[in-house]
Order: C-alpha cells, then sequence, then structure tokens
C-alpha cells in the first residue's frame, strides 16, 4: 500500500520555522523511490539538525549502498528545531523524511548514526514525533526496527533501553546483512513476531539486540555480570571491519545540499582507521586497522565525485591524512588536475609530524586556502607522552613555519584539558607554545598579522581506549586551568594579540562522560532529561546542566551511583565495564597495560605505530582476521581521464602558469 | 580566510585573471518546494550548479577566488519567483542556449532558468524597479477582500514593522504601492495581483498583507502563497521586463 506523503500538512508549517529548506528535500543526488517497487525501507537519521548531518560520510555511504540495492529504500532523516517540533505537535504532523516526506513509523528500519552522544536525546525527539514508542520493549511488529551505529554505539548501553539492535564497527556489509535478513523474515510471514527477527539479527553474532542481555548489579552498583538471557544469542558481539576499501567507493554522488552545512565539499575517504596509538582517541582504538584506499580510486572517486555534486572543494579525509602512503602524491596529481579550476583541496585532519612543504604548496595551488588544523593536545612534553601524542614542540614550530613561509595567515592549534596525570603548569605551557608559534610565523613571513588560534576542551574517557579506566577530571577544575591559560595568553604584550583562545567548558564534558561511560541505568536519566525539554545538547544554546544534574539525581535515586561515580571516579582491572561484551577486538590487557603505562610514576612508555614497527598485539587483527592494508602502490592519477565536466574551464585555464 | 597577499619572502603571489569575454543575464524560477530556498541558497544552488554543467564561469582575483555570478535583489524565503534575476561572468565564449540547458540539468528542480541571453554591461539593475506581485490567499473570499484593500489603498501612510535580522523594522508600506487588484480564485480563496516599487527599505508582499490585516482585520486561514510574477520596468500596461 502506498504511504502518502506529509509534504501538504507540512508546507503551512514552513514559513513559520527558521531555515525551511532544510525540511524540503528535493536536493541534487537526492534519490526517491516507490514505495511499492520495494520491500525492505530504511530511515536514515542523523540526531542532529540537517547543517551537521548532511555531510555526515556514514550516512552519505550508507544512503548510496541501500539505494543501489534492488528492492530496497533508503530515505534520510535530520532532528527537527524546537521551533519546527513544536508546530509539529500542535498540527499533528508525524516526524518525516527529507526525501519523499514519508511518515518514519511506515518504515522497516530506522537506521540511527551516533557520532556524539550528545545526540541521543534527539533519537527520542525523533522516536517520538513518528509516533514509535520509545522503549524497545513496547514497541509492536509494525514499528521499525530501530537500529543504532555509528563510534558513539560501541557502547550503547545509555541508549540500551530505546534501541532494538545495535551494530559497531563499519556499516557497508552490516546494513546489507540486516536487510537480508528483514528480507526473509518478511518473505516467510514474519515468524517468530518481532523477536523472531531479533533472533535472527542476534543469531549473526555480529548484531547486538540489548534486550536479550540481562545486567545484573552488586550492592556497590557496580555491574556483576552481563549475560544472554535466551539461547541463539552470543555472549559477546564482534565489531564489523570494511577490508579493501577499493571495493567500496562510497559516496560516489553525495547530497548536494541548498541549505548551508557546516562542511561545503566533497570529502573521499583516503583511508580507515588509525594505529598512532593517541591513548585518549576512541576513533583511533576501535577502527583498527589502517585500511588505505588506493590513490588510483581516490582520483577516480574525486573526478567522480567533483562532477556529480560541483563542490568546489575536495577534502581527503581520514583520521590522520597526511600519514596516507601516497598523500604526497595524492595531493601533487589532484593539484595538477584541477589547476585552474578553481578547485581547493583540504586535508580536515593533518597531523602535525607528518605536514610537509610538498602538501603546503599543493594545498594551496589552486587559489582557495582552506584553514590549517593541528592537534598537538597537550601542550607540555610530559603531557604529550601521557597521551602518547609523540610530537616534539620542534616538530610543531617547523610545521607551523611550513605554512606560514607558505602563505598561511592563520593556523589553528587544537589542545585538550583534564588529561589524566594533568597538572595547572601543562596547562599554561600551551600559552609558551602559543608564543613560539607567533614568534616562529612572524620570522618566517616577516609579518606582523600572522596569527595562531588555540582551541581547547575538556578531555572525556572513552570506551575502549587505554583511558577507559580514568577518572574524568572535574569541570571546576578544567575550567579553572582554562581560565588560567586564557588570561596567560591575553596578558602577553608581544604576542597575545595574535593569538585567538576558544575553549569549551567543562560541564558539558562531563554529561558528554556520563553518556560515553554509563549503564543501561543512564537510560533513565537521558529519558528524565529529554521529559524536562533536553534537546540539541551538543548546542551551547540548547544545553542545561542544571537539567541534567537535576535528572541525575532523580534517575538514579534508587540505586547506588550517581553522575560523579559515573564520571570522576576511577575504575579497577576488575570492574565489569559497561561495554565488556562488545568486542572492538582491542585485548583488554592490552588496554589495561596501556593506561598502567600512560600513567607509570617514572614516566611514560611510548607505543609506535604498527605501520612502520613490528606489530604489538592490541588483538584488533587476530581477534577479527583483519590485517594493514597499506600502499604505496606506485600508480599515479591520470590526468587525461579526470577533468570530464570541467573540461571548458581547466581548458581555458591551462595556460595559466602558477 | 587568510587575507590579501603582502610581499614577505615565500609569498605566492596572488593568481591574476582575464576579465569575462561574454555577460549573461539569466531569468530564472524559484518555484514549488525551493521557494523555501533564501537568496543565499539560491546563490549556493547556482554555484555549484554552473560547476556541474561546466559552464567556463570566471573567478574574481585573490586568494580566494568567487565566481562571477551576480544577483539582482531575490524574492524572499517562502516567496516564490518567476522572475529573478542575475548574471554571469564567462571566461570563454558560450551558446546562451547551450548554458541554459546545462544548468537546467544541473540546477535542483524547483530552480530553472527561464531566459538567457547576452548583454554588454551585466544586469540591468537599472531596469528593475518594480515587482508584480500574485497572493493567493486562502479561506478568504474576495468580497471580503476587496474592501480591505480599497481602504488600505485610500491610505498615504501605513506604517508596518517587520522582524529582520537586524531586529524589528518599521517602514510605511503604502507609497510604494502602484495598484492592487483583487480577484476570486475559486469560491473560497482569493488572489491579489500587486503591483510594488523596488524601494528602500524595500517593500515586501507580506508587508503589504501586514498593512491591509491592520486596517481590516483581514486575516487567511493558512500562510499566503506568494509569487514574484515579473520584475521590470512600469509602463501603462505594468510591468515589462528586460
Amino acid at each position: 500500500m502506498p504511504v502518502e506523503s506529509v509534504f501538504p500538512r507540512l508546507e503551512p508549517l514552513l514559513p513559520l520555522v527558521r531555515k525551511p529548506v532544510q525540511y524540503v528535500g528535493g536536493e541534487v543526488n537526492a534519490v526517491v523511490k516507490d514505495w511499492d517497487a520495494t520491500d525492505v525501507r530504511w530511515a536514515l537519521l542523523y540526531p542532529d539538525a540537517y547543517e551537521v548531518g548532511l555531510p555526515n560520510q556514514g550516512l552519505a555511504i550508507l544512503y548510496e549502498v541501500l539505494n543501489e540495492q534492488e528492492g530496497v529504500l533508503a530515505e534520510r532523516v535530520y532532528s527537527v528545531w524546537p521551533d519546527m517540533e513544536a508546530l509539529m505537535r500542535s498540527s499533528g504532523v508525524p516526524q518525516f523524511t527529507v526525501d519523499a516526506h514519508r511518515p518514519v513509523g511506515s518504515f522497516d528500519l530506522l537506521g540511527v548514526s551516533f557520532s556524539t552522544e550528545l545526540g541521543y536525546t534527539n533519537l527520542l525527539t525523533t522516536l517520538d514525533l513518528a509516533g514509535i514508542p520509545l522503549l524497545a520493549a513496547d514497541r509492536s511488529i509494525t514499528d521499525p526496527v530501530v537500529v543504532g551505529g555509528g563510534h558513539a554505539a560501541f557502547n550503547p548501553e545509555p541508549i540500551a533501553d530505546f534501541l532494538d539492535a545495535v551494530v559497531i564497527g563499519d556499516g557497508e556489509e552490516a546494513t546489507l546483512l540486516i536487510t537480508s535478513l528483514v528480507r526473509s523474515w518478511k518473505q516467510a510471514g514474519c515468524p517468530g513476531g518481532r523477536d523472531g527477527l531479533l533472533l535472527s539479527l542476534a543469531g549473526t553474532g555480529s548484531v547486538y539486540v540489548p534486550r536479550f542481555y540481562d545486567v545484573s548489579y552488586q550492592p556497590d552498583g557496580r555491574i556483576a555480570a552481563i549475560a544472554p538471557n535466551r539461547p541463539g544469542v552470543p555472549r559477546s558481539v564482534r565489531k564489523h571491519t570494511l577490508m579493501d576499501l577499493d571495493a567500496w567507493p562510497y559516496p560516489k554522488a553525495p547530497v548536494v545540499p541548498v541549505a548551508e552545512t557546516v562542511h561545503e565539499r566533497f570529502s573521499v575517504e583516503i583511508f580507515r582507521g588509525c594505529t598512532r596509538g593517541c591513548r585518549f582517541c576512541q576513533a583511533g582504538m576501535i577502527t583498527r586497522p589502517v585500511r588505505e584506499r588506493s590513490i588510483t580510486t581516490v582520483g577516480a572517486m574525486v573526478a567522480a565525485g567533483v562532477a556529480a555534486t560541483g563542490f568546489a572543494e575536495v577534502g581527503l579525509l581520514s583520521l590522520s591524512s597526511a600519514d596516507h602512503s601516497e598523500i604526497n602524491e595524492i595531493a601533487v596529481d589532484l593539484a595538477d588536475c584541477y589547476e585552474g579550476t578553481n578547485t581547493g583541496l583540504s586535508l580536515p585532519s593533518t597531523r602535525v609530524d607528518a605536514f610537509n612543504i610538498t602538501l603546503a604548496d599543493e594545498l594551496s595551488r589552486n587559489g582557495r586556502r582552506s584553514g590549517l588544523t593541528f592537534a598537538p593536545e597537550g601542550g607540555s612534553e610530559r603531557m604529550r607522552k601521557v597521551i602518547n601524542k609523540m610530537v616534539t614542540e620542534d616538530d610543531l614550530i617547523r610545521t607551523v613555519s611550513t605554512a606560514y613561509s607558505s602563505g598561511w595567515r592563520q593556523v589553528k592549534l587544537y589542545f585538550m584539558c583534564g588529561l589524566p596525570t594533568e597538572t595547572d603548569e601543562d596547562v599554561l605551557a600551551i600559552a609558551a607554545l602559543a608564543r613560539r608559534v607567533i614568534e616562529a610565523g612572524r620570522t618566517v613571513s616577516g609579518r606582523k598579522d600572522i596569527r595562531c588560534t588555540v582551541s581547547i576542551g575538556g578531555f572525556v574517557p572513552k570506551p575502549h581506549t587505554p583511558f577507559q579506566w580514568a577518572a574524568q577530571c572535574e569541570p571546576s577544575v578544567v575550567d579553572s586551568r582554562l581560565k588560567a591559560l586564557g588570561s596567560a595568553l591575553r596578558s602577553d604584550r608581544t604576542y597575545g594579540r595574535s593569538i585567538g583562545f576558544r575553549y569549551h567548558e567543562g560541564e558539558p564534558a562531563l554529561i558528554e562522560g556520563l553518556m560515553a561511560r554509563g549503564d543501561r541505568r543512564v537510560g533513565a536519566v537521558v529519558l528524565a532529561a529529554w521529559r524536562d525539554g533536553a534537546r540539541f545538547d551538543g548546542w551551547n544554546e540548547y544545553f542545561s546542566f542544571e537539567r541534567w544534574a537535576t535528572a541525575c539525581s532523580t534517575a538514579l535515586a534508587d540505586t547506588p551511583v550517581d553522575l560523579a561515580w559515573y564520571t570522576t571516579r576511577e575504575r579497577d582491572y576488575d570492574e565489569v565495564l559497561p561495554w565488556d561484551h562488545l568486542d572492538s577486538g582491542l585485548d583488554r590487557d592490552w588496554l589495561w597495560q596501556d593506561w598502567q603505562s600512560a600513567v607509570a610514576p617514572d614516566g611514560a612508555g611510548e607505543v609506535e605505530d604498527c605501520r612502520w614497527t613490528p606489530c604489538y598485539e592490541c588483538g584488533a587483527c587476530s581477534a577479527m582476521g583483519t590485517h594493514i592494508q597499506v600502499g604505496p602502490t606506485g600508480e599515479r592519477i591520470d590526468p587525461a581521464r579526470m577533468l570530464p565536466v570541467l573540461s571548458v574551464t581547466g581548458s581555458v585555464a591551462s595556460g595559466q602558469g602558477r | 580566510m587568510t587575507g590579501e597577499p603582502g610581499s614577505g619572502p615565500g609569498t605566492p603571489a596572488a593568481p591574476s585573471v582575464a576579465p569575462p569575454v561574454q555577460q549573461l543575464v539569466v531569468r530564472y524560477a524559484k518555484r514549488g518546494k525551493m521557494r523555501f530556498a533564501s537568496h543565499r541558497d539560491v546563490a549556493r544552488a547556482f554555484e555549484r550548479g554552473v560547476r556541474r554543467a561546466g559552464v567556463p564561469i570566471a573567478h574574481s582575483a585573490g586568494f580566494t577566488p568567487h565566481p562571477k555570478i551576480s544577483y539582482a535583489g531575490g524574492a524572499p524565503t517562502g516567496v516564490a519567483s518567476e522572475a529573478e534575476y542575475l548574471s554571469l561572468g564567462l571566461m570563454s565564449r558560450t551558446d546562451p542556449a547551450v548554458v541554459r540547458d546545462g544548468l537546467n540539468a544541473a540546477l535542483p528542480d524547483g530552480i530553472e532558468v527561464i531566459d538567457i541571453a547576452e548583454t554588454a554591461g551585466g544586469l540591468p539593475a537599472s531596469q528593475l524597479v518594480a515587482s508584480e506581485w500574485q497572493v493567493i490567499l486562502p479561506g478568504l473570499p474576495s468580497g471580503h477582500v476587496a474592501p480591505a484593500v480599497h481602504e488600505f489603498l485610500a491610505l498615504e501612510h501605513a506604517e508596518v514593522e517587520r522582524l529582520t535580522s537586524k531586529g524589528m523594522r518599521r517602514m510605511d508600506a503604502r507609497p510604494a504601492v502602484v495598484t492592487i487588484d483583487v480577484t476570486s480564485a475559486g469560491a473560497e480563496d482569493t488572489a491579489l495581483r500587486m503591483i510594488v516599487m523596488h524601494t528602500v527599505p524595500a517593500i515586501r508582499p507580506d508587508d503589504v498583507l501586514t498593512a491591509i490585516r491592520q486596517v481590516s482585520g483581514v486575516t487567511p486561514d493558512a500562510p499566503p502563497l506568494m509569487t514574484r510574477l515579473a520584475q521590470g520596468s512600469i509602463s501603462e500596461s505594468g510591468v515589462v521586463m528586460p
């Protein structure tokens, strides 16, 4: 039976809200399929505003992978802002997809990508507006199966009550697996009802169904055990690892927003995974091993993607893009291919010690020069040893000197505050570092108007990292260190005016920490905060610490635990962690040893990158049957095959010299 | 981001560019769902559309080159239009019909190039002095609306307020209005056609509706559907498009 578009009912509301274009769809490369010609239908939710969600690579990939399948339909859903939410409630308009404005409640599956824990309350808004019961246990066979994924889903326990299923790791093959199981189940007449489908998903060993596990607690509040509560459900659930990125060249033609979004570029993931071993970095731990996309596939994807979208900037995406074994060749060849076309090239994430003069030249060759951000993370050498971010102050000075002498006027430096063992002096060292950066910049550029921006946020310990056992720093301590750093920077007469200072306060980070390392009891806190109005918690203008603190004290009143217990408390080796049954491949003992090594009284030990040194048995490859995939391939991008669409511009411009 | 280049050591010279060799003036429509696009949204769509279509667009000089596209004042967010204008500066001569077809294949549905013509001087801003707007008022029979419009037209001044990005602004909605015709659009609805001069500050059709509501209390059931039908100079027969 066809499902009707809610657009006629939505349309009268659009003149009454801010930025209505974000709700209308119809963008270039958006896909609308015939409902009745498909039998497995996904709604894909990014639980934040359109402007943040649209550029998300994960959902862009899954949208294409699913829509390429015969008989499968995928449409996009983003969180509606509170002004629209209020109007939808008063007019009875249900949550819709932006592609065909179909009601989300009519889909078979609702896939949700969580980049951050601060999107949890937005999930509840979407479910509620869609008329889907908030608790998975209350859903009927006609409700969509709500599937969570993304990095935050590596500990989904705080939202376990709201999710039917969870996928950890890469989503490409996992969504296809789920699609085929849903299709078989529907074709067989839905045997066993909703639980029958969930059981078949859980039986694969790689889809987590929270409801099929019981969590028991000790009297002091720690977890006693997490165990399956029925046969056919594995004790632990494995992450997915996509091998051979060249075989999965997505996104090919991402949706081109009409509305303004946070990233206005065509992004190609040049590799997935990172083994630099930074101890705070969840992304670097859960995405192992490193799998490179080859230079020729990157070239082909850029050519097709730029032609299909019209974006004027190409982003070479990864967790540390300058680490690609052929990054210089990629940058040179792309800059050659797009010379004169005003197509900019950017590396959104560049390691301090991997940036070089070739990259500086190639990134700036085509006129548009995107911002440069480097992340030393820690202000002092000692601090950087603790977090295993092995870049020296001299590395940083050399790198920023390269940037300033290549014409950049501004670089951004990213740091964290509240790291394990951190002292006031470690944070104040950032001021000295920033002074040296400006001093070096003025020397090499011969100008006084060069700038750097120091951006700093509170550290949040994350699951599946060596710091998963660490005590999160008290917000008051974070704030006082940030304040001291701010005044140190401002009081500098020689360099202070050249240094910008941006910071994130400690309280929002504490709530992020609650949800990052929380267990199922935190679900009641999320629900209470949402009922009290929590929305868009990643946005300063909406976040309320008081609301969350109140939600903690009411929802956890009958338990021996509280907000501090979840956040600022250090854990022991023996404690069962809420995510221990979710297997990221990392060996728990290796993580523990690395944690101990980080805080060793006689100085932190160093872990090197397994791409260039022998395997140190973190466990990821052996547990998952995977291996490192890196070049160099020795191949180059062929410019003759790159410029079909931009040929007019390119040929005219090719006479211009550099 | 990086400002203009200086003469410091190692500072690359700013790329210089030749001036455009061809100017095209484009009339385009913004309709359907795309009427909810803002002026900046439409500009973004054209910048990408031009690249997708392979139009040899010229760029400004400097370290942040911008495509040479100039826009005449756009219809407000939420208001449809059959007569928006922009001009394109090209770096190599191209058949305007090819540009039109290429853009129409590359732009999102709802943004459509209607006319394209080569001109010597770019956008004829001096010829865009007034607009003709159609406003559909749902749930209001024309018998109710006509007296209200007469009352408004009898005024010399009609002060209205509108919330803008710079806060609440007061303006006089009456002097800019040349004519308003009232006709029935079915039994239930009314269609207004109004000719409004382009003034500073701009008077939009919703400002006129606000003024009519203030004198008469007449309010439609649902948001009115507003469309710019024409933009151009004023003659006895109405708005004449350039």
